[in-house]
């Protein structure tokens, strides 16, 4: 198991993986935003935490197809398929991989992002907590829709559409949460419970659906 | 025991497609009817009766719009029991079913979301706002869509059923998930309550022909889900004598 | 119905949207079994036919169980 998470890391961070393609779109997708709504500094840091969550939701489903089809391409899936160990532990494992290289690195890398968007410090930690918090959620959901389509030759923006949907709860929780711990009106530990209790859900939810598709490409 | 046991007995009964033909050939008529019927009495009712004295004639949209949306979300719970009958029973005609009722699902649910744009624009005087109803059957319309895609993206119908069968669960999970997140989204962005008719209290001049709108539109939908379900089975026939014809003429050879 | 309420073009128009979605329903559901039904003709007056119904006259329905 831990060799398959180092594996999957290892390979994640080589010259082909999706992980630093990943975190350069998180930045292109923050970079274009002041150019879409003007350099607009107090805009900006008004509504800097919900552009990083935006952005770091559609950077984390942009690596989301590659999670099983490079392994079905090199036949890595049929041995995954046979071990003893249950697939859904495998995929567990598989998806913890991709997150620690896409999620993880991309809340990691908010404090650099959000002294482009003029965020204070408050801001830049609260939506670094809330999202490393909010994307094991994503890549979870997101392994149920990319087995699905793994077997599709471009099921890249399949997945995305499939995942979209399924995320905007994490979204709403996520930017609710940040916001909470901003503004004082609003309430941060509710929303930010309710986030975790998500990722706890579509831990069971998402490592099930993805087995039951992978085993079912089998026959 | 032996009361199950028939029912069971019945029930796959029905699994043959063939029988499943004959069967709904005989229905088919007579729902047809029923429903022409339900929409006759329905559409007059829904004509003629009083206009709220709040919303004036627009509440008439109502008899459409309500019909559809609960629809649309019927739909949706045919397809997860098909689902399941696909995944656990492994019944050859769920899938044939969770396939049929896709695009008529997504017909409805896009209705529902026009005419409730349509009444929108009188009553709050904007085609949209980001309500938690209407953002909610946006997003169904969204999961509707993406099966759509995923189905017309996947040849081989085996294994396009069992994948639309595990992202129709995974999405039926997710469905309250999304309505209680929205809801809270909702309440967080939008304190102000937007005007709507006052819950259950109903009078009963409306509750006529909402009533029966309903009824019409829920025999429609078995019409049309019985037909697209005929249609659907003939295709793979012809699919699979394509194929058988294809490999006899490849075994005979050329000439042949 | 009053044809002078202010409000009458949006609900004309919304019976309209249900009246088009319905009838393009059922109007692929019965140009689509057409369609599929011409298929299998076709594909019998070629000669081939289901293993299970071999008679020549199986183009209708197979008959139903008593």
């Amino acid at each position: 198991m831990r060799r398959l998470f180092l594996r999957d890391l290892a390979l994640a961070f080589r010259a082909g993986g999706g992980g630093l393609t990943g975190l350069l779109f998180f930045l292109a997708v923050v970079a274009i935003v002041p150019f879409g709504i003007g350099p607009d500094l107090k805009l900006l840091a008004r509504i800097g935490p919900s552009i990083l969550w935006i952005g770091a939701l559609l950077a984390a489903l942009l690596g989301l197809d590659r999670l099983f089809q490079a392994e079905r391409e090199d036949g890595t899936l049929d041995l995954l398929l046979m071990q003893e160990t249950p697939l859904v532990l495998i995929v567990l494992v598989k998806c913890l991989a991709h997150w620690a290289a896409s999620g993880l690195t991309l809340a990691l890398s908010v404090p650099f992002l959000g002294l482009l968007l003029n965020l204070d410090a408050p801001a830049i930690g609260a939506t670094m907590l809330t999202l490393a918090c909010g994307t094991p959620a994503l890549t979870l959901i997101g392994a149920g829709a990319a087995a699905v389509t793994v077997a599709l030759p471009r099921g890249g923006l399949l997945v995305s559409v499939l995942v979209l949907p399924l995320a905007i709860p994490v979204l709403i929780f996520g930017v609710s949460a940040t916001q909470g711990a901003l503004e004082a009106p609003a309430s941060f530990l509710p929303p930010f419970l309710i986030l975790l209790a998500l990722n706890l859900l579509f831990a069971v939810l998402g490592p099930l659906a993805a087995a039951a598709a992978l085993r079912s490409l089998e026959d | 025991m032996s009361d199950t046991s028939l029912t069971i007995r019945r029930f796959s009964d029905l699994a043959n497609p063939s029988r499943f033909l004959a069967l709904s050939a005989r229905l088919l008529p007579w729902l047809c009817c029923l429903t022409a019927l339900l929409f006759a009495v329905g559409l007059f009712f829904a004509v003629t009766s009083a206009g709220d004295y709040q919303q004036g004639e627009t509440v008439r949209i109502m008899y459409v719009h309500v019909p559809s949306a609960w629809l649309a979300m019927m739909i949706y719970g045919v397809m997860s029991v098909s689902a399941l009958g696909t995944l656990v029973w492994r019944h050859p005609l769920a899938d044939v079913a969770a396939r049929a009722a896709m695009p008529i699902g997504a017909a409805f649910t896009g209705l529902a979301l026009v005419t409730g744009s349509l009444w929108g624009k009188p009553m709050w005087g904007a085609w949209w706002v980001w309500d938690a109803r209407l953002t909610s059957f946006f997003i169904l319309f969204l999961m509707y869509a993406g099966l759509i895609a995923l189905n017309r993206a996947l040849e081989d119908p085996a294994r396009a059923a069992r994948l639309s069968a595990i992202l129709i669960l995974l999405g039926f999970v997710n469905i309250p998930i999304i309505k209680f997140s929205v809801d809270w989204w909702n309440t967080l962005h939008q304190p102000a309550s937007v005007l709507r008719l006052g819950g259950s209290a109903i009078d009963a001049e409306f509750l006529r022909p909402l009533l029966l709108m309903a009824a019409a539109f829920t025999c429609l939908f078995f019409c049309l889900h019985l037909a697209a379900m005929r249609n659907e089975i003939l295709r793979r026939r012809v699919a699979v004598l394509r194929r058988q014809s294809a490999r006899s003429a490849a075994l005979n050879g050329p000439a042949a | 119905m009053n044809f002078a309420a202010p409000h009458i073009g949006f609900v004309l128009a919304s019976y309209g949207a249900a009246l088009v979605v319905v009838f393009g329903l059922i109007l692929w559901v019965v140009l689509d079994g057409r369609a599929r039904r011409a298929d299998i003709r076709a594909l019998e007056a070629a000669g081939i036919r289901r293993r299970s119904d071999r008679r020549p006259e199986s183009g209708s329905a197979p008959d139903a169980r008593p």
